[in-house]
C-alpha cells in the first residue's frame, strides 16, 4: 500500500485509532487523510504522546514555587539552584522496550532521557534508574536484569555521565513486566536555558544527527498488512542506540546553544520527526513547511510515512535564522555528524511537507498536539487494604527475623548493579551509589546537587494513595541525609491499563497522594512521564509511582558522612515505633502484604527532616532515614558491614514495632561524643532518643535485660551480598 | 562435523559499530567503501551424522544463544 492512499476505519483501528477518533481526524480535516496523515495522528493520539488519559490528572499536582523556571509540558523542568545556576531534570520509563530486548531498550531509555535534559541547553551531569524486576529465580528474569544493568552502564559509561544512584525493587508483580525508570539530572546557567519552540516565520529547519532508519516505526500497533510481509519481518521493534553519536549530539548541541545560533530544539524521542515538528510548531504558534526527500536516510526507498514516524535515536530538530544556518551546519560538521537544512517555520500554524517535488501532507497543528483527544476514564477508587489479625509477635526470634529480612531478594544490595555504572566520571561525585541520596557538585562551585529515586512497590499496592505519598516522604528524608533541601520533583507513573477502572482508580489514588505529599513538602513537580498499559495477559503490574526528588545544599563544605564510625553515640530522631502495615517485615517475615499503610505525618517530618539537614550540612552527624526495614535494617546500613553496635531500646516499647516498623519518618543519627551536646541542642523540641554507641564486631540489641539480637555486623551485611551475587559472576 | 553459523544484525538495524568503521575507512582514503556491517563468524564441532538433525540442534542454539532474534538473524551451513 502506497504512503499516500486514502485511510480507512480499518486502517486506522490497525493503528490504534478508535472509530470516534478517526471519526474526529476526518471531522478536523473535512477530508479522508492518507495513509502518512494517519500514521501521523495515530502517533501523536496515542497514549504514549498524548497522555490521554492522564493529562487530566495533572493539574492536581503543584507545580509553580519561588524556583520553578519551567514546570511541566517543556522536554524538562528546569529549577534555580541560586549563584545563576540551574538545574534541568526528567525521569522516563523504557518498560516495554527493556522487556522485548533489555541491554538495547534500556540503552536507548538511557539515551532519550539525556537528550531530554542536554535539548534544553544543559549539560547532563547524572543518571540515576529506578528499576522493578520479577522473581529472581526464573532464567528469564535474570537475563533481563543482566541485560538491563549492563544497558544502562554501556550506555551511560560511554557517553561519559556517571550513573550515581537509583534503587531496585523485586515482586513478583512485576513476573510479566519490568520496569525500567531513567531519570537524568542536568545543569547550566540560569540564562542560558533552550525551549523547543519552532518561533519565527522564515526561520530554517535544520535536522540534525543520525540517520534515519527504518527502526520501530509504530512499534506493535502497526499491523502487518499494511506492508508486505516480508518487511514487516524485518522491520525491528527496538532501536539500537550508539552512546558515543550521543556524546557527540551532547557536545555540537550545547556548543551550538552556547554560540547563540539556535533559536529553539527539541530531541526526536517517541514518533520522532512527528513529534519534535508538532510540538515545536505547537509551543510556538506557528507552523512548519518540510521537505522530506532532504531527510537523511539510512535505507533507500524509505516513503514519507517511515520518515516521519521512525524511532530512530540520536537525532535533534532545531530551528535557525537564516543568517545563521552556516554557521549551525559548519558547527555540526566539525562534530562529524550529519546536519541538513529540511525546512523552514511559516507563520500558518499547520505542518505542510512535500516529498520528491509533490505534497506528502498538510494537517494542522493545533487538533494533533493541545486539542488531541483527553479522557476522564471511568475510575473505581481503590479500597486500602485493612488490617489483618497478626500472629502473636511478642516470642519472635528477632535475630531470625532481620537474617531472613535480610537475605530476601527485597533487601539485596545493589552493589553488583552499580559496580557496572562509572559513578565518578566527571569528577564531581560526592556521594555516589550505596546511599541514600546521590551528592555531586555543580562543576566550578560550591553548590551540592543531591538526587534520588524512591517508590514502594509493596505499599502502594496496598494503599495507592498512602502509599504515593510516603515516595514522597522518603526522598525528602533521603535528600535530608546528605543535607539536601528539595527543589523538584519529577515523577514516572507506571500502570496496567487505563481502560481497567480499578487500575484508572489507583493512577487518580496516586497522584492525590504525591500531590497532596508535594504540596505538604512544598515541592513542586516539574515534569514526569506516565507509562499505562504495563500488563500481560490481563495481570498488572503493581501501582508504581516512582518519584525522582532533586535537591540542594547552598555551600558544601564537607562530604557527608553515611556511616557511623567506631565510638560514635547512635540516636533515634523521630517516633520510636513504627507501624507494621505494608512493612517489609509482614512482607518478607511472615508473608503478609496487609494494611493499613498509615498517613503521612508531614508537619512531623518536614521538622525532623529539617533538623538532619542542619546537622549534616554542618558535620554534626551521619544520618540515615528509616524506610524500607525500619531502625533494624537502617543499623546494618549506617555499619557499613563493618562497625557493630549496642542499642538500648526504651522501656515499654514493642520490640518488633521499634526495629521493623516503617512509615514513622525517623533517623537514625551518629555522632562523636564531642558533638553530643550540639546535636541535643538542634534536636530540641523533637522526638530524640539515645539508643547506644557504634563499636565492636556485633550488632546488640537489647531489650530490658535480655539480647534480642546479637550477630556478628559482617555476617549481617554479607547476607545482603547474596540475591544478586550471580550478576558479577555472569 | 564442523557447523559454520553466521550471524549478522538484521538488515534494518542500526550497525554503530559498521558506521565507525566507515568512518574510520573514510578517514584512511577508502572513500568508496559506502557502508560496512560487522557480524561473527562461529565454527562450531558437533557430534551428529544426520544433516537435518545437526541443523536443527544448531538452529536451535541459535535462537537460545549464538543470536538474539529480536535483532539478529542468523545462517547455518552444513559441510
Amino acid at each position: 500500500m502506497s504512503w499516500d492512499a486514502p485511510a480507512t476505519l480499518d486502517l486506522a483501528r490497525e493503528h490504534g485509532l478508535s472509530e470516534d477518533e478517526y471519526g474526529r481526524i476526518v471531522t478536523e480535516l473535512g477530508r479522508v487523510p492518507n495513509l502518512t496523515e494517519l500514521g501521523i495522528f495515530a502517533a501523536l493520539w496515542s497514549e504514549h504522546c498524548s497522555y490521554k488519559s492522564s493529562r487530566a490528572y495533572f493539574k492536581r499536582f503543584p507545580t509553580a514555587g519561588p524556583r520553578v523556571v519551567q514546570g511541566p509540558g517543556e522536554n524538562a523542568g528546569v529549577v534555580d539552584l541560586g549563584r545563576g545556576w540551574v538545574c534541568v531534570f526528567k525521569m522516563e520509563s523504557h518498560n516495554h522496550p527493556s522487556f522485548i530486548e533489555p541491554y538495547q531498550g534500556a540503552a536507548t531509555g538511557v539515551g532519550g532521557i539525556l537528550r531530554d535534559v542536554f535539548t534544553m541547553g544543559a549539560r547532563p551531569v547524572m543518571l540515576l534508574d529506578s528499576l522493578r524486576f520479577g522473581d529472581l529465580d526464573a532464567p528469564r528474569m535474570r537475563h533481563l536484569v543482566d541485560g538491563v544493568v549492563r544497558g544502562i552502564g554501556d550506555y551511560g559509561n560511554c557517553v561519559g555521565v556517571p550513573t550515581v544512584g537509583g534503587e531496585v525493587d523485586v515482586h513478583p508483580g512485576y513476573n510479566g513486566n519490568i520496569l525500567v525508570n531513567a531519570m537524568c539530572v542536568g545543569v547550566a546557567r540560569a540564562d542560558r536555558i533552550f525551549y523547543g519552540r519552532a518561533s519565527g516565520p522564515g526561520n530554517r529547519v535544520v535536522y540534525l544527527g543520525s540517520k534515519t532508519g527504518r527502526d520501530g516505526i509504530h512499534g506493535a500497533t502497526m499491523a502487518s498488512d499494511v506492508f508486505d510481509e516480508a518487511a514487516a519481518a524485518k522491520r525491528p521493534t527496538v532501536q539500537v542506540g550508539d552512546p558515543f553519536t550521543e556524546k557527540l549530539l551532547i557536545e555540537c548541541c550545547l556548543e551550538l546553544m552556547e554560540s547563540g545560533v539556535v533559536v529553539g530544539i527539541q530531541d526526536m524521542g517517541a514518533a520522532g520527526l512527528t513529534s519534535s515538528a508538532f510540538e515545536m510548531a505547537s509551543r510556538a504558534g506557528c507552523g512548519l513547511a518540510l521537505d522530506l526527500s532532504l531527510v537523511p536516510a539510512r535505507e533507500r526507498g524509505m516513503t514519507p510515512y517511515e520518515l516521519m514516524l521512525s524511532e530512530s535515536q540520536e537525532r535533534m530538530l532545531l530551528v535557525a535564522t537564516p543568517d545563521n544556518v552556516g554557521a549551525v551546519l559548519a558547527i555540526c560538521r566539525r562534530w562529524g555528524l550529519d546536519a541538513v537544512e529540511i525546512g523552514s517555520v511559516v507563520a500558518e500554524p499547520e505542518v505542510v511537507a512535500t516529498f520528491a517535488g509533490r505534497p506528502a501532507f498538510r494537517l494542522p497543528v493545533a487538533p494533533l498536539v493541545d486539542d488531541a483527544p483527553r479522557y476522564e476514564r471511568p475510575a473505581t477508587p481503590p479500597v486500602p487494604a485493612a488490617a489483618v489479625t497478626l500472629p502473636p509477635l511478642h516470642d519472635r526470634d528477632l535475630a531470625a527475623d532481620l537474617r531472613a529480612l535480610l537475605a530476601s531478594p527485597v533487601f539485596a544490595s545493589a552493589r553488583p548493579i552499580w559496580e557496572q555504572y562509572d559513578h565518578s566520571v566527571g569528577a564531581s561525585t560526592v556521594v555516589g551509589p550505596g546511599g541514600d541520596a546521590a551528592l555531586q557538585l555543580v562543576p566550578g562551585t560550591r553548590i551540592g546537587l543531591a538526587a534520588t529515586t524512591d517508590g514502594n512497590a509493596v505499599a502502594c499496592s496496598l494503599d495507592p494513595f498512602h502509599g504515593a505519598a510516603h515516595g514522597v516522604a522518603e526522598a525528602v528524608r533521603n535528600l535530608a541525609c546528605v543535607g539536601a533541601e528539595p527543589v523538584g520533583v519529577t515523577d514516572c507513573l507506571n500502570f496496567g491499563s487505563p481502560e481497567n477502572p480499578a487500575v484508572m482508580g489507583q493512577f487518580v489514588a496516586a497522584v492525590d497522594g504525591l500531590a497532596e505529599a508535594c504540596r505538604a513538602f512544598e515541592v513542586p513537580v516539574v515534569s514526569g512521564n506516565v507509562s499505562f498499559y504495563n500488563e500481560t495477559s490481563g495481570s498488572a503490574i503493581p501501582p508504581t509511582p516512582t518519584v525522582g526528588m532533586v535537591g540542594v545544599v547552598p555551600e558544601l563544605r564537607q562530604r557527608p558522612r553515611t556511616r557511623w564510625q567506631v565510638g560514635d553515640t547512635v540516636y533515634l530522631l523521630g517516633p520510636v515505633e513504627g507501624e507494621l502495615g505494608g512493612s517489609r517485615y509482614l512482607q518478607v517475615a511472615l508473608g503478609l502484604e496487609a494494611g493499613p499503610v498509615p498517613p503521612v505525618e508531614y508537619e512531623a517530618q518536614r521538622h525532623t527532616a529539617a533538623a538532619v539537614r542542619d546537622l549534616v550540612r554542618l558535620g554534626l552527624a551521619a544520618a540515615k532515614d528509616l524506610s524500607d526495614g525500619g531502625l533494624a535494617v537502617a543499623a546494618v546500613e549506617m555499619s557499613g558491614g563493618t562497625v557493630g553496635c549496642r542499642l538500648t531500646l526504651p522501656a515499654g516499647v514493642s520490640p518488633v514495632r521499634t526495629l521493623f516498623g516503617e512509615w514513622s519518618g525517623a533517623f537514625l543519627l551518629a555522632t562523636p561524643a564531642a558533638f553530643e551536646p550540639a546535636l541535643e541542642r538542634a534536636c530540641e523540641g523533637l522526638a530524640l532518643t539515645r539508643l547506644g554507641v557504634a563499636g565492636g564486631a556485633k550488632m546488640t540489641v537489647v531489650v530490658g535485660r535480655k539480647h534480642v539480637v546479637e550477630e556478628p555486623i559482617a555476617d549481617l551485611a554479607a547476607l545482603r551480598e547474596g540475591s544478586l551475587a550471580w550478576l558479577s559472576e555472569a | 562435523m564442523q557447523v559454520e553459523v553466521r550471524v549478522k544484525l538484521k538488515e534494518q538495524v542500526l550497525d554503530p559499530q559498521g558506521e565507525a568503521i566507515r568512518r574510520v575507512l573514510a578517514g584512511l582514503g577508502y572513500a568508496e567503501i559506502g557502508g560496512v556491517r560487522v557480524g561473527k563468524l562461529m565454527l562450531l564441532e558437533v557430534d551428529g551424522e544426520a544433516p537435518e538433525a545437526v541443523r536443527s540442534r544448531v538452529e536451535a542454539a541459535c535462537r537460545e544463544v549464538l543470536a538474539n532474534p529480536v535483532i539478529e538473524e542468523f545462517e547455518v551451513r552444513l559441510p
